[in-house]
């Protein structure tokens, strides 16, 4: 008979005193990215999870253009500007809204036990998914800028300017992803968590300065503009984008990124804490 | 071949040890009150029907739910205190394939095995040695959606084995299978305590209990109702029985009247199939009650004298049979 196991029944005492007390923060690390290796295999075989990534930045920066181009900036040539780090953002940030469904599917399916099962981070396997997700997120970046130059578009912050936008929205894409991993740990069902995050994610991508300039907003609705963190997001990409400064919304962007995901990584693994 | 472990000798510290162990479910109480004490190196087995409590059990010990009350140790190391320690001496598999259906099955082993902290290389060489060793080696790179149930089970097997983990947790390891395939995973389950596991599975197979496991504890709603090894629990239900089966359903209050004449004992009924199970003192008292039936002109389909079953035992326990269809296809 081969030989399965070695050590002897009577080790299951000794082995306890070789186990670890805790994860330690690199082994943390290396379970996230082994996380998000699965979850990329995942991806390269259902496809499906890549169409909102490249089919809404080229559909919605040709409708968009051609829709409300001559409205607002009178030509589409000066909407792009505004425009384009608009799109982007407003990818990105619907892209991240799947992380909730796709975790609370993944988490209904039998192979979460036995990552529960496992002595490893609680944390990896919902970080795991979201560091894939960049590659998505990525994919949208790329894609609405060639877009924009197909269009016309000629970013006056040059390579490195449009390069930086896209990490910022890359950025902003994974630290609004807690919100809705937030809302996959503790939703019941996947339809709930979708529609939970629709409730989200509108108000938070329209009511922002992604396609139409503070000024033209009646009072009310320009306060919330101004204080949603999206906005600032995509004044950051234009920044970087249009002109390859570092301004100080870059700053706020980043802060608001921060202070998101310092709310909800910890409240969405407490969440998982408690649904084992 | 395998060795029964018919005395343990008293280990210093149990695989498993439970006190009053109880999880609720919106104030209806899953499990509700069970010790438990598995001895290293032993297959101890839960044995209940569907909805006794047996899957709630096993994961409130592999950390999966929270213990409402009561509490569980896993070789001395508390469940409710040190989760993180615990994880590192069990594995765990499911009664439901927990392994990822979007991978192929060497990819699933590479992830469990990276995850749990080995190289890339050496989660290679474990995932291909292990998906050898459960007869997976040409559908290593298959998904997992061809697979039979045998085969996931084996995968699922395969995959609680990574690190070699001293206590193995098995959910109903052969329901759904074939009894080809049943006995392989017998077989498998006896080599792995042959090579130094203890194993904690359930069942609601009778036979499946009887045959594997060194010690059993029957459950049902929650509550353990005996525990013993299985010739305990078959002798505290009589030496031997007695089963009639009737030609014609409908004699059975007066077959049944016979026997209680002829021996004296109360024979248990299963109207719906026209059974009679009496235990006996002496199997040759058999032959009188015979002799008197056919007196009766009651005509029999079948007898046969047995040790008793496990079956009964749990009849006798708890007073309700369950409900599984195997015991008359195994009996
Ligand atoms: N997550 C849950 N929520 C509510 N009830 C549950 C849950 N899990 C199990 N139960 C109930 O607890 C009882 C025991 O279930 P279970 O442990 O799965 O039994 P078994 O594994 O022995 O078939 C059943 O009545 C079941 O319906
Ligand atoms: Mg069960």
């Amino acid at each position: 008979m081969t030989t399965l196991l070695t050590d002897p029944a009577t080790t299951g005492a000794h082995r306890a005193d070789t186990t670890h007390p805790s994860v330690s923060p690199a082994d943390a690390v290396r379970q996230t990215m082994t996380m998000a290796w699965r979850a990329t295999l995942k991806m390269r075989r259902n496809g499906e999870q890549f169409f909102d990534v490249t089919i809404q930045p080229i559909l919605f920066t040709a409708m968009f253009a051609f829709i409300f181009g001559g409205a607002i900036a009178g030509d589409v040539g000066s909407y792009l500007p505004l425009m384009i780090p608009g799109i982007l953002a407003q990818t990105t940030l619907t892209a991240c809204m799947a992380t909730g469904v796709q975790l609370r599917e993944d988490m209904d399916k039998g192979v979460f036990d036995r990552f529960k099962s496992l002595p490893i981070a609680r944390i990896a396997p919902l970080a795991g998914p979201m560091v894939a997700d960049l590659l998505r997120y990525g994919i949208a970046a790329t894609l609405t800028f060639l877009m924009g130059l197909l269009m016309g578009y000629r970013p006056g912050g040059g390579v490195l300017g449009v390069i930086a936008g896209a990490v910022l929205a890359m950025i902003a894409g994974w630290s609004l992803a807690w919100v809705f991993a937030w809302v996959g740990t503790i939703g019941r069902s996947a339809q709930g968590v979708q529609g939970i995050s629709m409730m989200i994610m509108f108000p938070l991508t329209f009511l922002s300065n992604a396609f139409v300039p503070v000024e033209t907003l009646p009072g009310w609705l320009a306060a919330f503009v101004q204080v949603n963190p999206v906005s600032h997001v995509v004044s950051a990409i234009r920044d970087l984008a249009n002109t390859g400064t570092l301004t100080a919304e870059v700053g706020w962007a980043l802060a608001a990124c921060a202070i998101v995901v310092a709310i909800f990584a910890p409240l969405s693994v407490a969440a998982f804490r408690r649904r084992m | 071949m395998y060795a029964v472990t018919t005395s343990p000798t008293p280990p210093t510290t149990s695989a498993v040890r439970t006190e009053g162990l109880v999880k609720a479910f919106g104030g209806r109480r899953a499990v509700d009150g069970i010790d438990l004490e598995v001895f290293p190196g032993e297959i101890f087995g839960v044995l209940g029907p569907n909805g006794a409590g047996k899957t709630t059990v096993l994961r409130m010990l592999a950390t999966l739910l929270a213990i409402d009350e009561g509490r569980a140790e896993i070789f001395g190391v508390d469940v409710r205190e040190r989760p993180h320690v615990v994880r590192q001496l069990i594995g765990l598999t499911g009664q439901y394939a927990s392994v990822d259906e979007n991978l192929t099955a060497t990819e699933n082993l590479v992830l469990f095995g990276r995850l749990q902290g080995l190289r890339r290389a050496d989660a290679r060489g474990t995932a291909a040695r292990l998906l050898d060793r459960f007869g997976l080696g040409d559908a290593a790179s298959r998904p997992i959606s061809q697979f039979s149930g045998g085969m996931r089970r084996r995968l699922d097997l395969a995959a609680s084995l990574i690190t070699r983990p001293p206590l193995i947790f098995l959910d109903e390891p052969t329901t759904g299978l074939d009894p080809r395939t049943r006995g392989q995973m017998w077989d498998t389950i006896r080599e792995l305590v042959d090579d130094g596991a203890t194993v904690l599975l359930t069942t609601q197979y009778l036979d499946e209990a009887d045959q594997l496991a060194d010690r059993i504890a029957v459950i049902d709603a929650g509550r353990k109702v005996a525990e013993g090894t299985p010739d305990e629990l078959k002798s505290s239900v009589g030496d031997s029985s007695l089963h009639l089966l009737l030609a014609d359903p409908t004699q059975l209050a007066a077959a049944a009247e016979t026997v209680r004449r002829q021996l004296g004992g109360e024979p248990v009924l299963t109207p719906e199939r026209g059974r009679i199970t009496v235990p006996l003192e002496r199997a040759d008292r058999a032959a009188d009650v015979l002799t008197a039936l056919r007196t009766a002109g009651i005509s029999l389909s079948s007898m046969s004298v047995q040790k008793p079953s496990l079956d009964e035992v749990f009849l006798a326990l708890t007073g309700h049979d369950t409900h599984s269809e195997t015991q008359e296809t195994a009996a």
